[in-house]
Formats: structure tokens, sequence, C-alpha cells
């Protein structure tokens, strides 16, 4: 067991660097192909109108004018042991972990994430039991008695909640239980101030991506218990004489959801990476909604560490998945 | 409905205490269907038999002809869960004195497991892959008794040392897929003791096996049997597998029994054309190959159509010997042939000797 817990984490460290690399590689190489000069390429990170100034201040700072893998071994470099940005009349120093800095914010990355993330955190989170509840509950509910009018009303909505688009149900929930009923606040609070308020800001968002969530969850589950409810070992354990409430719960559910963790943590990574839309419908300045104002201004670096935490939160997911596996599915630990 | 409710005749009343059965187990006239969008499948249509404590009812039939679905009906298995409303289920089953195709579930579900239990054919699908063998004893186990976790392993320890898994206490941690195909038959053997049931079914128990594998695992039931004073149901579709170990055998075709009695008799005075064809598709050890197999020619008849009179009809080498075309019209009843052996085939008694001495029991 110990084995496989060090075999995968080294697995996911070399994940992480390629993705790293590639990710790099997008930002700085693919420009180069397409043949923009160095001096193009620097104009990018600053606003409109930029002085010759700037644009050698940026070219020093990120290298661009040296090879790519220099430019690449700075940047890892800064993450380790941070940067000093030399921006001719100033210089900025950039504490590691050292994610760049943004030239026409003229703010570093890394502490935008960090402010921004339990932010995030608490929007994945408090959606993620929420759906986890909900799925699963209807989804057992429904595979137990299939065709039932429970069965067919849960899928019903199910339907519904994959196909209505978040800003939908989003704006609709804010406009009925914010604005008009005035339940829900609309600012938000850090959990370690005021809990209660922290919930209730967060309610509506979370109820409206746990709506779209559980729907696939509740399908997934159902489908699951479908199937396993049909094993032989179900049979196996009715012959025992177990109540019925048991064999569901220790025999069905277990096998059922299974399958369900790699969903679970593919969901959670993707979302720890920012909920992009959601947050931008509820203005919580969390990483998504960093990541669409930076996409919008065009301002590069602070794209590249979003997708970098992204890509670090889907590889962070998928090695908890798989230590999952193994404890849940004896039979995983062999191969 | 009053009327009949003032004779005490109506539909699902208990039935009297007179009409209770001596036999330990008694089947009588059971019928399982199975509404389905193409008709109603008949897979059990009318079954009786009954089996005395210690002894052996080996039900034979190909693939298909109900046997499965008859144990499962004994264990009350078929009204569970989300098909169980897709069931219909009549006639009587009594276990020791009580009757349970009318018994209320949870009645029925405290006896299962406790008074009787099941062997599945495949060890591997029927045990659940998470959790280790010994815990799947000990739920079993612990669902009829009253007892902590340390005392049900200590039985289930004991129990796989008897079933001849060696090491039982380090194997008692062990999960099935760490397991052989014969160990992990083994394990599922102590399952089903555990509780010390006076009924076990076995259904194919040996069909997943190895053929070395195989003959253990009928030795060890066989002894456990004589152990235990058990009354044993042990399925298959080969009858060589219960030639030494039933006392009784039934052959089912169709969902239905066309012969049953003694074991001997089976097997030297067999009286049906379709135990015939089972008996010359055994392999024999005796033989040359060539003229060993006379296999049961055409295929296992319809369940939703059953065919007309006797359900054999279509494949039987002597349909046509019984006068007036009474093997496609009638149904033949079982009748007693001699002392506990009956047949249902409309052949009269003469033609049924002379086919079997002249022209059966030579190729065999
Ligand atoms: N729940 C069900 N719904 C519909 N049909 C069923 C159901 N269960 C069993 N059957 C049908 O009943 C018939 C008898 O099945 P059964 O499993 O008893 O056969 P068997 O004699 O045990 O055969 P095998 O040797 O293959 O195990 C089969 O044709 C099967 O398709
Ligand atoms: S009744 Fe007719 S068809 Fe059926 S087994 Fe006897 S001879 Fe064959
Ligand atoms: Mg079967």
């Amino acid at each position: 067991m110990i084995s496989y817990i060090i075999r995968r984490t080294i697995a996911a460290v070399i994940l992480l660097l390629v993705v790293t690399a590639v990710t790099f590689g997008i930002f700085f190489i693919l420009p180069k192909l397409a043949g923009q000069t160095a001096d193009q390429l620097a104009q990018q990170y600053i606003g409109k109108n930029p002085s010759p100034e700037d644009i050698a201040a940026v070219k020093r700072n990120l290298g661009l004018d040296q090879p790519v893998y220099e430019q690449y071994w700075n940047f890892i470099k800064g993450i380790v042991s941070g940067a000093t940005y030399d921006l001719g009349p100033t210089t900025v120093r950039c504490d590691a972990p050292c994610f760049g800095y943004s030239f026409k914010d003229h703010l570093e990355v890394w502490p935008q994430l960090t402010s921004r993330l339990p932010v995030t955190i608490s929007l994945a989170s408090g959606a993620a039991v929420l759906w986890l509840l909900g799925g699963i509950t209807a989804g057992v509910i429904s595979a137990l008695k299939p065709g039932s009018f429970f069965d067919r009303a849960a899928m019903g909505v199910a339907l519904a909640g994959v196909s209505l688009p978040m800003f939908f149900t989003g704006q609709l929930a804010l406009l009925l239980f914010s604005y008009q009923l005035e339940i829900f606040g609309r600012t938000y609070v850090p959990f370690t101030e005021n809990p209660s308020q922290w919930a209730n800001t967060l309610f509506l968002p979370w109820c409206s991506l746990a709506l779209l969530y559980s729907a696939i969850y509740a399908r997934l589950t159902r489908s699951g218990m479908l199937e396993t409810m049909n094993e032989d070992y179900i049979r196996t354990a009715r012959a025992k004489g177990l109540r019925e409430r048991n064999v569901v719960v220790k025999h069905g559910l277990r096998a059922a959801l299974t399958p369900l963790v790699t969903v679970f943590g593919m969901d959670v990574g993707l979302l720890l990476g920012g909920a992009l839309i959601t947050e931008t419908v509820f203005s919580l300045h969390g990483i998504g909604e960093y990541a669409v104002q930076s996409i919008s201004a065009n301002d590069l670096p602070p794209i590249l560490g979003v997708t970098l935490l992204a890509a670090f939160f889907v590889v962070f997911m998928n090695l908890v998945v798989d230590l999952l596996y193994a404890t849940i599915d004896p039979r995983v630990r062999l191969s | 409905m009053t009327e009949l409710s003032k004779t005490g005749a109506a539909v699902g009343e208990p039935v009297r205490a007179q009409d209770a059965p001596t036999a330990f187990l008694e089947v009588r006239d059971l019928k399982v269907h199975f509404p389905t969008d193409d008709g109603l499948v008949k897979s059990v249509d009318g079954l009786s038999f009954q089996l005395e404590k210690g002894k052996t009812l080996g039900i034979v039939g190909e693939s298909g002809s109900g046997k499965s679905v008859t144990s499962l009906a004994i264990m009350g298995l078929h009204r569970l869960g989300a098909r169980g409303k897709n069931v219909r289920m009549s006639g009587e089953i009594w276990l020791d004195g009580k009757e349970l195709v009318g018994a209320d579930p949870d009645e029925v579900r405290r006896l299962r497991g406790r008074d009787m239990a099941m062997i599945f054919q495949d060890p591997l699908s029927a045990m659940h892959p998470y959790y280790k063998v010994g815990s799947q004893i000990v739920e079993a186990y612990r669902v009829h008794h009253d007892v902590s976790k340390k005392v049900a392993r200590k039985r289930a320890i004991e129990l796989l040392d008897r079933v001849g898994i060696p090491e039982p206490d380090k194997r008692v941690d062990g999960y099935p897929h760490e397991f052989s195909g014969g160990m992990r038959q083994r394990a599922m053997i102590a399952m089903a003791l555990v509780n010390n049931p006076e009924l076990l079914i076995a259904d194919e128990p040996t069909t997943a096996l190895d053929v070395t594998v195989q003959a253990q695992i009928l030795d060890l039931i066989r002894d456990l049997q004589k152990e235990f004073g058990s009354a044993v149901v042990i399925i298959t579709h080969d009858l060589g597998v219960v030639a030494e170990i039933a006392d009784d055998i039934l052959v089912m075709y169709g969902g239905r029994c066309v012969e049953r009695g003694p074991v001997d008799d089976i097997f030297y005075e067999p009286q049906h054309p379709y135990t015939w064809g089972l008996l010359g598709s055994m392999p024999r050890i005796d033989r040359a190959q060539t003229d060993r197999l006379i296999p049961v020619k055409g295929q296992p008849p319809s369940l939703i159509n059953v065919p007309s009179g006797c359900a054999f009809n279509p494949r039987c080498p002597y349909a046509d010997v019984p006068k007036d075309n009474i093997t496609r019209t009638e149904r033949p009843e079982l009748r007693e042939v001699g002392g506990r052996h009956f047949t249902a085939c409309h052949l009269s008694q003469e033609d049924r000797t002379r086919i079997w001495t002249e022209e059966i029991a030579p190729k065999l």
C-alpha cells in the first residue's frame, strides 16, 4: 500500500511538470512559431500605447529574447525561489512561489490566487456536499423503484438540471431570492469572520451549481445501482437473510458508488481551478472570476497562473481518486 | 367472493393445518411466472416434490429448464428488489411445517440463511469483491446470532477449517480474489453452513470449477450433509454429478417435472424419453468416444409459447408412438410407475419397457 502511494505520487509530480511545460509551450513557443517578434510578444503584456522602455522592461524580465528553455527555467526558478522584476524606475520583489507578474495590473499573480482561493474552495466544497447528497439520494431511490412516480419526477428534474444553463438558473435564483425576497446576501464574507453570513451568501451559488451536478450524479447513481443490484453478490447478501436496507447500503451502494469517485474527483478538481460562469453570475471574487477578467484583458501572466493552478488541482484530485480507489476496491492494489 | 369466504376457501386464505405435509420440505404445484414484454415466461409451471432431512435431491435439466428459478423460489428471493414486483408465484412451499409462498416476507427473511441456505454456481461473482471472506461469513452469522464480531470470527475460522481451507486463521482476512476457484467455493460453503441450516440448496456448485476440484467439492458436500444431517437440494445439468451424491433425482424439462424417483431407478430403469437422452449424453469412461454421446437434439422449449401437449414432443423420437396424436394435444400428467417413481409421458408401460430394453439400454 505504501509503495503504491509513493508510486502514484511520483507519477503525479511528473505529470504536473509535463503539464507545466506544455502550458508554458503554448504561451511562449506557439506565438514564436506564428512569427511574432520579441517586441510584438512583449507588447501583449502591456496595455495600449506602450513606451519603448516598457517593452524593453517586459522583454528583459521575461527573457523574451532568450531561448524558450531559458524562459522556462526562469519561470520554474521563480516558483521555487522567487524573482525580482526590474521595471526601470522601480523594482518589484516577487516572493516564492512567484507565479509571474501582471504588467497590466502591476500586481503579482500568486497573492491574487491565494486571496481568491478561499472563495473558490468555499463554493466548490459546499456545492459538492449538496450535489453528492442530493444526487446520490435521488439516484438510489430512483433505482430501487424504477419506473415509479419518484423515479420519473427525479429523472425529469435531472434532465432539466443538466440542460438549463447557469446563466439562467443562477440569474433567476439571484433575482428571486436575493433581489426580490431578500433572503440571501450578495457580499462574500470569509467563513472565519462570520460563518452564517458566509453560508448565507454562498447558498444560492451552491444550490445553482449543485443542481447542475446533482443531475448528473443522480443519473450515474441510478444506472450504477440498477446494475449492481443485479449482481450475484447482491443475491448472496439477500440469501443470508440480511434486511433489504442493509443489502442496498452495505452491498449495493458501496459498489455502485465506486465509479462515481472518478467523476467526482475530476469535477472537484476542475471546479477548484475556478467556476468561471458561477463566479461571474454571482459576482464572487474567486479564481474563476480572475480567469475571466484576465482573459478579457488579454493579460497573459494571470492566465498562465490560473491555468497552472487548475492543472495542479486536476492532477492532485486524480491522485486522491487513485488512492481512494485502492482503499475502496481491494483488487486495485495488486495491479 | 363473500360466498367463498364463508366456506373458507377464498384465495389467499391460510392453508388449514391438516394440509401441512409430513415431509421436511414439500413443494406443491409451484408456479413461477414472469410477465415480460414478450409475454408471460412460465419458468416453473406446476412443480411438486418432497425431501426429507438427511436426504439429497438432485434436480437435473438442461439450461433454462427452471432449476435456478425453483431454488430461488424456495429461498424466497424472487420477490425482493426492483424486479420483485415482476413475478407471479403460486403453489405451496412447506419447510418444516411452515408455508413460505404466502408467508410474510420478513418471516421468510428470518428463515433465510438460518434454516435454509444456498451455494451458488460462481463463487467469484457470488462474493462481494470489496469485503474480506471472513467478514462476509461473519455477516452471515451475525444476521441470525446476537454475538460479538470476535465470537463470529472464531466461528468463521472454525468453519473455514471444517471445509478444508488451510491456515483458516490467515485466510479469514483474505479477499475473494485472493482465493483459488476451489477454495472460494469452499468458503462459500462455509458461509452457507455457518448457521447450521437444515436445508442446503446448491445451485450448480461445481460447474465453474476444474474437474479435479469438482470431485473434491462434491465429496465435501456429501461429508457435511452426513455430519449436519441436513436436507440437500443439488442442482445440475449433468446427471453424472448427482449419480453418487443424490438419494432421489428430479428431471426438469420446460419448467415441469418429467420424471422423478430414487436415484437407482432413474439410472437403471429410466422411464422418460428425455431422461434417456440425458443418460445418453453423459460422458462415461468405460465407452469409446464415438458411441458414447447421444445428445438430445433440438432446442429447449420456449417458456412463453410452450409446445402444446407434451412440451418435449418437438424433440422426442417417440412422439408418434402413442396413438391419436395425443402427445401434441394433451399434456401428460405425472403418474406413478413404480414405488416413488413418477413420470409424465403418454407412452404405455409396454412401449416404454420395450424401447428402453431394446433401443436405449444397449447403446448406453
Ligand atoms: N426474472 C426473470 N424474468 C424473466 N425471465 C426469467 C427470470 N428469471 C428467469 N427467467 C427465465 O426462466 C427460465 C428458467 O431459468 P433458470 O435460471 O431457472 O434456468 P436453469 O434451469 O437454472 O438454467 P441454467 O442451467 O442455465 O442455470 C429461463 O428461460 C430464464 O430466462
Ligand atoms: S409424451 Fe410423447 S412426446 Fe412426450 S416424452 Fe412421452 S412420447 Fe415423447
Ligand atoms: Mg441456473
